[in-house]
């Protein structure tokens, strides 16, 4: 955890008040960050890589602005999310972002109905980026490729 | 005239170009200089991206943040995710030598070095703070009368640590730009304050229904206050609002705050992508 940016978890004091202010807990999900936490210093895997919990962080920072010890909470629940990806565990949907970042190097596609009205707004049909560059593009892909990131995700 | 690195994202022009256009007319109106960052990339998204992996998300950000480098000039974003994102990211190699040598080792295999230079700001800010309240005034042509819901997002204020932009639970920088043009900004100072749009995280891609249950506690507390219209700093908050409106008996019409500077600087709504969004514009 520490490795993967977790290490302020060692400075929670268990109070509680990141679940309290939680906006996700408050509408009912899963998620209960200082449980989390709490599992994660005491070692239980299973508890602490919880999928659906982890997943329900919209990363608000919440926790982190009420937090009386400074705990990194977002970057805790990060972490953890890495490991459980690690470990080949990913919503299909996330996958799907992840392949378009790969193909497009951006999380969102272009499409004929975007293209039209960029035209018609006087700007280029594709954004001035990695979209419209080839060249830069195959740096963009050598970056994820270094990181094995195409791997991670088609694992 | 202030010159900055224009950092596009994904969301912006490839859902609400409306988004990139008026914003480009709107700084060049007030004297700043926006100059694309070209073959920039995904900034990459902090919600799915950095929760795969925090080597990818860094690298992938530091080569959008070396390409600024390169330009002499500091990145000017126009969404809160990738404001996060880039901020975080340039945080992070500025404060550890050794993230910065690592992510260095991977530049270097597409010809490129980050010596840590790159400022990260968000388009608001320099707004608020290079721009200021009483010049964008001035170049008000047509003001405006609308009850105004201002909605931050997250990642604009908070970690307010780092930001330092504002009071994150009680702020007004976004109230008093949106004031700036006539319009009220109804929320202001009230005891109901709203919250995160539901659609961070990577929550709307795979758990959309919860994602709503955010959008809706927003806009319950929106209507409570009287608002006419909702007006944010981020285009993934835009299509949260401006999608999550369907079928929910709310129908507020969604600009960003460069949508609504257009309008009152006398652009023309159709320059402005109005008509592409989901929930109707009717003004």
């Amino acid at each position: 955890l520490a490795a993967g940016g977790g290490s302020s978890a060692e400075q929670c004091f268990h109070c509680g008040t990141c679940s309290l202010k939680c906006p996700s807990a408050k509408m009912m999900t899963p998620l209960r960050p200082a449980y989390l936490i709490r599992a994660s210093k005491l070692g239980l895997k299973d508890e602490a890589l919880d999928a659906e919990a982890l997943w329900q962080c919209t990363t608000c920072y919440t926790c982190v602005e009420w937090c009386p010890c400074d705990v990194q909470v977002v970057d805790i629940i990060t972490a953890l999310r890495n490991m459980l990806v690690a470990d080949g565990e990913i919503y299909e949907k996330h996958r799907n972002v992840a392949k378009s970042l790969i193909k497009n190097g951006h999380t969102v596609e272009n499409n004929d109905k975007i293209k039209a009205l960029r035209k018609d707004l006087g700007l280029p049909e594709n954004p001035e980026t990695v979209m419209d560059n080839p060249a830069a593009k195959k740096d963009f892909d050598k970056v994820l490729g270094r990181t094995k990131f195409p791997r991670l995700v088609e694992q | 005239m202030k010159k900055y690195a224009f950092f596009l994202g994904c969301i912006a022009p490839l859902r609400y170009p409306g988004i990139e256009r008026s914003t480009r007319e709107v700084f060049k109106k007030l004297g700043v200089e926006l100059v694309s960052l070209k073959d920039a990339a995904c900034c990459p998204a902090p919600g799915v991206i950095k929760s795969f992996s925090k080597t990818t998300w860094l690298a992938a950000a530091a080569r959008n943040l070396a390409l600024a480098e390169k330009a002499g000039l500091d990145i000017v974003t126009i969404c809160n995710g990738c404001y996060g994102s880039l901020f975080d990211a340039a945080h992070e190699l500025h404060e550890n030598a050794k993230m910065l040598d690592d992510v260095n080792k991977i530049l270097a295999e597409i010809g490129m070095r980050y010596s840590g230079r790159t400022k990260v700001l968000h388009f608001a800010e320099v707004l608020y703070k290079d721009v200021g309240v009483e010049k964008i005034k001035k170049a008000i042509k047509k003001p405006l009368s609308y009850d105004v819901a201002a909605f931050y997002g997250c990642h604009f204020l908070k970690p307010s640590k780092l930001k330092q932009l504002d009071d994150s639970e009680d702020p007004s920088i976004l109230d008093d730009l949106i004031e700036a043009t006539g319009a009220k900004s109804v929320l202001r100072r009230k005891k109901a304050r709203t919250m995160c749009c539901g659609a961070g995280g990577g929550l709307r891609s795979q758990f959309g229904e919860t994602a709503l249950k955010f959008t809706k506690a927003n806009l319950e507390i929106m209507r409570s206050a009287g608002a006419s219209m909702i007006v944010d700093v981020c285009p993934f908050c835009h299509l949260q609002f401006d999608s999550g409106q369907k079928d929910s008996g709310f129908a507020f019409p969604v600009l960003h705050l460069s949508q609504l500077y257009g309008l009152a600087f006398g652009m023309d709504a159709k320059d402005l992508g109005l008509g592409a969004h989901i929930t109707p514009v009717k003004l």
